[in-house]
C-alpha cells in the first residue's frame, strides 16, 4: 500500500510524531489502542448508528445535472453540507468522542479556526455529556461571532488564545499545551489530517465513510465504482482525505486537490501551501508548510477561514510528491464566483471553502462522458455575511 | 572531555539559565552570557527562537516573538556567538525547536555549533528514534551532546531507554506542564522526584520547568544534581534589565 501509513507513522517522507516527550505518553496509548478500538465491531455499531441517525448518512451523491452542462461531463455531488452541524466535520468527531470513552477520558479539547470543527465537536460532547473546552484564536472568536454562540449553547467553554497571530495555528499551539497540562484525563479532537501521528491517519479513517459510500452509489448511477476524476478543495485536507480514502491506490482514479490562493500565490497573501511551501514540522509533524528562510512559521491567508492553515496533512503533502495528486490554487475572486454560481446552477449555497473546487472547473478539461465526483464538504450558511460584503446583497 | 562532564564531575549542585536569544535586544546575546558567567552561573541554554514554541508558556513564547521581530535567526546568532569562547568557559548549550534547525541544514547547524564551542544541545520536539536513526553520527561527529527529556508521565522503560542513550545529563521535567507555570512544588511532584532517584540512573539529571525562585531551586536540587531557570530568568529581564542579571542570581543561590 503506498499511500497509507508506515509503522512509524510516515506517509513517505512525511508525517510522524514531532512532539516535546511530555505528550509522548499521550500519543502512545492513543497509537496503541486506536486501530484496536476502532475495528471493534461494538465499535463499529455505535459509530454507523450515530452517523445514520445522528450525522445524517449517507448523504446523498447527487448528480448536477446543469453543472455538468455548462462544463460538459458528468459531475456529481458527495453532499456532506447536510450532514448534522452543516459539513463533513462531525464524521471524525462522531469517531474520536466514541473513542475518548472508551478510552475512558473526562475531558475533551479542540481548536477551531472558522468554528465549524469546534461546533461539531461541541456537538459530539454535548450528546455524550462530557466536558468540552475549544481554543479559538482571538481574532477568530471576532470574526467568527455566531458560531462561538453556537459552541456556548452546546455547553462548550471557549478559551481565547492570544499567542502568537492568535489564529488557527495558535489555536493549536494551546490545545497541544493545555493536552501537555492535563495528559491523563484530556483526549485532544484534532479537527483535520494534521498533527502528530497517529491523528494523521486517525481522522482520514473517520472521514473515510465518505468514499466508501461514494463507491456503492456511484455504482448504483453509473455501473461503476470509479469516477475519472475526484476533486476537493484541501486547508489541512481531511474533507480531500476521506474523499480519496478508498480510492488512493486505484490508480485510474485522478485527484485534483484545490488550495486557496488568497489574493494570488505571489502576493503575500496567500494559503497555497503545495506552492509556497517547503518540507518543515509544524504541529508535531513533518511536512509542507509555509515558513521564512529561517523556519518560523508564516501566517497565511484566505478569503475562507477554513483554508487558511499554514500547513498541509502529511498524506497530501506525500501525494504531491508522489504526483498521485494534481494541485491548483484558487483565488479568492474565482472562489466567491464559483459560489454564486452553484448557488444559481444547482440551488445549493456553498461554504467559501467548497467554492473554492468548484471553481478549478473553468482551468480543467474534461471528456463528455469523464465522471467527476466533488467533495461538497459543507455548506454556505456560516459564510453568507462574507458573501453579502463581497457582491453587495 | 565535554564541558558539560567535566562541570557535572565537580562537586555540589549547578545553577544553569535559559534565555531566549535576540531578547529583550537583538544584540544583548554576548553580554548576558558573560554576565551570567561572572554572576557564578554553572550552565546556560542559550534559546534559538521559534514562532511556535509548543512546550512553553506565555513568557518564552513572548520573549520568542519579540527575539524574532528584533531580527534573530539561526545565523546571526551564530555570528554573535563567534569568539565566545575566548571570554566563556562554561558549558554552553542551544536549545530550541527543531524545524529552524532542519531549515539550517542539521549537518551544518551541527558543523557551526563545533566551530564556536558549543557543547551540546536540547531540542524538545525531535523524537528520540527519529534522532538517533538520522542524526546521532552527525551529532557524535562535531563532539555535540543531545540531552533528552523526561516527564512525570514518562514511563519507567522508557526511563532507563533514555538513561541508556543519554550523554551528558537527562533533562527532567518538573510536572507535567509547559514552562513558567509554577510557583512552588507540590506533593505530587515531590513524590516524582523521589521516584526517579530511586531508580539509581546512570545519567546526572537536571531539573527544569517551574523552578524560578529560591525556594524551587534548593527543592529541586535535594533531588538532582542542578536546576534550570528560564521563565523567571527571562521575566525579571524585561522587569528590571540585563543590569539586573547578578543580583537575581545571588537571589537564588
Amino acid at each position: 500500500m503506498k499511500y497509507t501509513v508506515d509503522k512509524k507513522g510516515f506517509y513517505g517522507n512525511y508525517g510522524g510524531a514531532f512532539v516535546p516527550e511530555m505528550l509522548f505518553p499521550n500519543l502512545d496509548e492513543l497509537e496503541k489502542n486506536y486501530n484496536k478500538i476502532i475495528n471493534d465491531s461494538n465499535f463499529q455499531k455505535d459509530y454507523n448508528n450515530l452517523l445514520k441517525d445522528y450525522v445524517g448518512r449517507p448523504t446523498p451523491l447527487y448528480f448536477a445535472e446543469r453543472m455538468s452542462e455548462k462544463y460538459k461531463c458528468k459531475i456529481y455531488f458527495k453532499r456532506e453540507d447536510l450532514c448534522h452541524t452543516g459539513a463533513h466535520k462531525i464524521n471524525n468527531t462522531v469517531g474520536q468522542i466514541l473513542l475518548a470513552k472508551r478510552l475512558g477520558k473526562k475531558r475533551i479539547i479542540a481548536e477551531t479556526g472558522a468554528g465549524q470543527h469546534g461546533v461539531a465537536t461541541a456537538t459530539v460532547c454535548a450528546l455524550a455529556g462530557i466536558e468540552c473546552v475549544i481554543y479559538m484564536g482571538a481574532v477568530d472568536i471576532k470574526r467568527q461571532a455566531p458560531n462561538v454562540a453556537r459552541m456556548k449553547m452546546l455547553g462548550a467553554s471557549i478559551v481565547s488564545a492570544e499567542s502568537g497571530s492568535k489564529t488557527l495555528k495558535d489555536a493549536t499551539n494551546e490545545a497541544i499545551r493545555d493536552w501537555i497540562n492535563n495528559p491523563v484525563t484530556t483526549h485532544y479532537i484534532i479537527g483535520s489530517v494534521v498533527g502528530p501521528h497517529p491523528y494523521p491517519d486517525m481522522v482520514a479513517k473517520f472521514q473515510a465513510v465518505v468514499s466508501e459510500e461514494i463507491k456503492s452509489q456511484l455504482h448504483e448511477k453509473e455501473g461503476t465504482e470509479y469516477p475519472n476524476y475526484l476533486i476537493a478543495n484541501i486547508g489541512g485536507g481531511s474533507n480531500a482525505a476521506g474523499l480519496y480514502y478508498h480510492y488512493l491506490e486505484d490508480e485510474k482514479v485522478k485527484i485534483i486537490s484545490v488550495e486557496a490562493a488568497g489574493e494570488g500565490i505571489e502576493s503575500g497573501k496567500s494559503a497555497a501551501t503545495s506552492a509556497l511551501g517547503k518540507t518543515g514540522i509544524i504541529h508535531g509533524s513533518k511536512t509542507l508548510l509555509m515558513q521564512t528562510k529561517d523556519g518560523q512559521i508564516v501566517e497565511p491567508y484566505s478569503i475562507s477561514a477554513g483554508l487558511d492553515y499554514p500547513g498541509v496533512g502529511p498524506l497530501h503533502a506525500h501525494l504531491l510528491e508522489s504526483k498521485r495528486a494534481e494541485f491548483m490554487s484558487i483565488t479568492d475572486s474565482d472562489a466567491m464566483l464559483a459560489g454564486l454560481e452553484v448557488s444559481k446552477l444547482e440551488g445549493i449555497i456553498p461554504a467559501i471553502e467548497t467554492a473554492h473546487a468548484f471553481a478549478a472547473f473553468k482551468y480543467l478539461d474534461f471528456k463528455d462522458d469523464d465522471i467527476i465526483v466533488v467533495n461538497f464538504s459543507g455548506r454556505g450558511d456560516k459564510d453568507l455575511n462574507t458573501y453579502i460584503d463581497y457582491f453587495n446583497l | 572531555m565535554n564541558r558539560i562532564d567535566k562541570k557535572l564531575e565537580e562537586e555540589g549542585k549547578l545553577l544553569s539559565i535559559y534565555f531566549t536569544a535576540g531578547y529583550p535586544n537583538l544584540n544583548d546575546t554576548k553580554d548576558i552570557i558573560i554576565r551570567l558567567q561572572e554572576s557564578g552561573v554553572d550552565m546556560i541554554e542559550i534559546g534559538l527562537p521559534f514562532s511556535d514554541p509548543l512546550a512553553d508558556g506565555p513568557t518564552i513564547q513572548d520573549s520568542s516573538t519579540i527575539a524574532i521581530k528584533n531580527g534573530m535567526n539561526t545565523n546571526i546568532l551564530f555570528d554573535q556567538l563567534k569568539g565566545i569562547r575566548d571570554e566563556v568557559s562554561i558549558p554552553l548549550i542551544i536549545m530550541g525547536y527543531f524545524n529552524p534547525m532542519l531549515q539550517y541544514g542539521v549537518k551544518d547547524f551541527c558543523k557551526k555549533c563545533n566551530e564556536i564551542g558549543i557543547d551540546g544541545l536540547i531540542i524538545p520536539d525531535l523524537p528520540i528514534d527519529y534522532y538517533e536513526e538520522n542524526y546521532k553520527a552527525m551529532f557524535e561527529e562535531n563532539k555535540l551532546y543531545n540531552m533528552f527529556l523526561i516527564a512525570p508521565q514518562t514511563s519507567d522503560k522508557r526511563i532507563r531507554k533514555i538513561d541508556s542513550i543519554s550523554n551528558g545529563f537527562i533533562y527532567m521535567v518538573s510536572s507535567s506542564s509547559i514552562t513558567g507555570s509554577k510557583d512552588s512544588f507540590s506533593s505530587e511532584q515531590i513524590n516524582y522526584f523521589e521516584r526517579i532517584q530511586k531508580m539509581n540512573l546512570d545519567t546526572p539529571r537536571i531539573i527544569g520547568f517551574g523552578v524560578g525562585n529560591k525556594e524551587t531551586y534548593d527543592a529541586a536540587v535535594g533531588y538532582s544534581k542542578g536546576a534550570i531557570i528560564g521563565s523567571a530568568f527571562i521575566k525579571n529581564l524585561h522587569e528590571s534589565g540585563v543590569s539586573s542579571i547578578d543580583s537575581f542570581i545571588k537571589s537564588i543561590r
